[in-house]
């Protein structure tokens, strides 16, 4: 190999040939030595080519690990969750989302703000044992199992509209039972005006309740009208399957006309109260949430518009509907109310 | 043989290694979305990468100088012309997406963020503040409109440092740590060259107040 320039082969110091005496080693011709400045010059190149091909991989790679761009190592599939048996109403016949985006695009913050943090992180939740107190004013207080609970009622399939406030929005098949049943079941007081739920306070099974990005456990609630809706269900399942813990397993709450941060995942309490209570978004960002969250394509977020959505799997955004397509069953309950008031 | 003397280019590979760099998320990006793997809502990933590249590179193009007063590092600046134009670049590619492919060219919504929504405003103010910056990037723009008055003009990268790191902020909808982290590095950037301009400024003042000497 040659690193002289073209023509280096009529090398001025090459001795003329009568004169070289072919020895018992012949010493390379001299064509073939590389010049000093050459034989540095290569070093250097080496050298530089290396250089270059570590600055372009870090900036490359730093900007892939500052971004989120990097290939992810592919998690252990979670076991195949067992089957259910379901009827079916009130579905709509809408396409459903692909299994694999609705419990891999999930807002969970129990377990991480990112939409893949709780299908990456709640395998330390234990949906089993499980159980759901039932407080307040209520006949008689009282504590279930979930698989008890779930015995008590027939499952059904609910295929809904999801719509986050971050406008997006999803079809999932629920598989659950009206809260409507379980409300009737806890037999409240006249007096019980509100229902609260509250998701598990637990941080070595929800490792984010360490943070005090919310103020934990989260809290949701319901007018007892609201709450009596044929349309609100509690879910334990999707898809015909046990409910994956990034899902809010192993029962959550469905209010389909609700922006989607209503449903409550994880829940471990029930409590009736005469008072509306202070639900945790409402309390993060009292202008941006409020207590109702009613799917309304005519009131803002004080910071981005809610009058389309892009449905997870589509690019064209669409229409928000009011109540998200559930105008029939649920507007009757907000008669007289100023829904840009009572947002 | 003589090799004719060449003028040496200090580190002549730092420039095509950051450029190359500088791509690698954009062709990640492409190779992800042609196979499907850039998420349930593929059309936000984008969005949010290319906007914080934009924003990377803004902060990494604003970091040259501090660089250079804390360490006497001078080869951050031949980088700076180029990452301040990546910066544009993938501002652009943001804006573009967020127009074109979120949006569709749906214009009344697009008016309505620029006059309503204050976190699209400063994003918009930013990118707006970016465009003469990459106009005048050439070294005849700064002949013609005399280094002063050039340096002047590109000054208004503060601004869109700052417009952009609050359009983050304001984006997010509860979680501001990784804002913040941004929000942070921009502010010590800043710290470092307001120490410096007021060592300076005590410098001259202390030499101008001494008896000259002759």
């Amino acid at each position: 190999m040659r690193w002289g320039p073209a023509g280096s082969d009529s090398n001025e110091n090459a001795l003329p040939s009568v004169l070289v005496k072919h020895t018992v080693t012949p010493p390379p011709a001299s064509s073939e030595i590389t010049p000093e400045p050459l034989f540095h010059r290569r070093r250097e190149f080496i050298k530089k080519s290396a250089l270059f091909a570590v600055t372009a991989a870090g900036t490359g790679g730093s900007l892939l690990a500052l971004t989120g761009g990097a290939p992810e190592p592919k998690a252990a599939p979670a076991p195949e969750p067992a089957p259910l048996k379901v009827l079916g109403r009130y579905s709509t016949e809408e396409t459903p989302t692909k299994y694999e985006a609705v419990t891999h695009y999930n807002n969970f913050y129990e377990f991480g703000t990112d939409k893949t943090d709780p299908a990456e992180n709640s395998g330390t939740l234990k949906p089993r044992p499980w159980s759901v107190a039932v407080e307040g004013l209520v006949k008689k207080p009282f504590s279930v199992d979930i698989d008890q609970l779930q015995k008590w009622f027939p499952l059904e399939e609910r295929i809904y509209r999801m719509r986050c406030v971050e406008a997006w929005s999803m079809v999932i098949p629920w598989n659950g039972f009206p809260l409507a049943d379980l409300v009737k079941r806890c037999e409240p007081l006249g007096s019980a005006k509100f229902v609260a739920f509250q998701t598990l306070l637990d941080p070595v099974q929800m490792p984010e309740e360490r943070t005090h990005l919310l103020d934990w456990p989260y809290v949701e609630g319901l007018r007892m009208d609201e709450a009596l809706n044929p349309l609100a269900i509690l879910a334990v399942g999707l898809y015909g399957k046990t409910l994956p813990n990034q899902n809010g397993a192993p029962i959550r709450l469905v209010v389909p006309w609700k922006y989607g941060f209503k449903g409550i995942k994880s829940i471990v309490k029930i409590r009736f109260l005469e008072t509306q209570p202070q639900t945790t978004w409402a309390l993060a960002g009292p202008s941006e949430y409020g207590f109702y969250a009613n799917v309304n394509p005519a009131v803002d977020h004080p910071r981005w518009s809610q009058a389309t959505e892009r449905r997870v799997g589509e690019f064209a955004r669409r229409k928000t509907l009011p109540f998200n397509g559930y105008a029939d069953e649920v507007a009757a309950l907000y008669t007289g109310m100023d829904l840009k008031k009572l947002f | 043989m003589e090799t004719p003397p060449r003028r040496q280019v200090p580190l002549p590979w730092l420039k095509p290694a950051v450029f190359v760099g500088a791509l690698v998320p954009l062709l990640g990006m492409a190779v992800q979305a042609s196979r499907g793997t850039l998420g349930a809502d593929p059309v936000a990933t984008g969005l949010n990468r290319l906007g914080l590249l934009a924003l990377i590179f803004l902060l990494a193009s604003l970091a040259s100088t501090p660089l250079k007063i804390l360490f006497g590092w001078t080869w951050p600046i031949r980088l700076r012309r180029m990452l301040g134009l990546w910066a544009f670049f993938y501002a652009s590619l943001h804006l573009a997406t967020y127009v074109g492919v979120d949006q569709r060219f749906d214009w009344p919504v697009l008016w309505a963020d620029v006059t309503q929504r204050k976190f699209m405003v400063v994003g918009f103010a930013a990118f707006l503040l970016l465009v003469p910056l990459a106009l005048t990037s050439t070294d005849a723009s700064v002949r013609r409109l005399g280094y002063r008055r050039w340096k002047a003009l590109h000054r208004l990268v503060y601004l869109a440092g700052v417009l952009a790191v609050v359009h983050f902020l304001w984006r997010v909808k509860l979680d501001i740590r990784e804002p913040l982290i941004y929000a942070l590095v921009l502010g010590v950037l800043f710290l470092v060259r307001v120490v410096e301009a007021v060592r300076t400024r005590r410098a001259k003042a202390r030499r101008a107040q001494a008896p000259s000497v002759a």
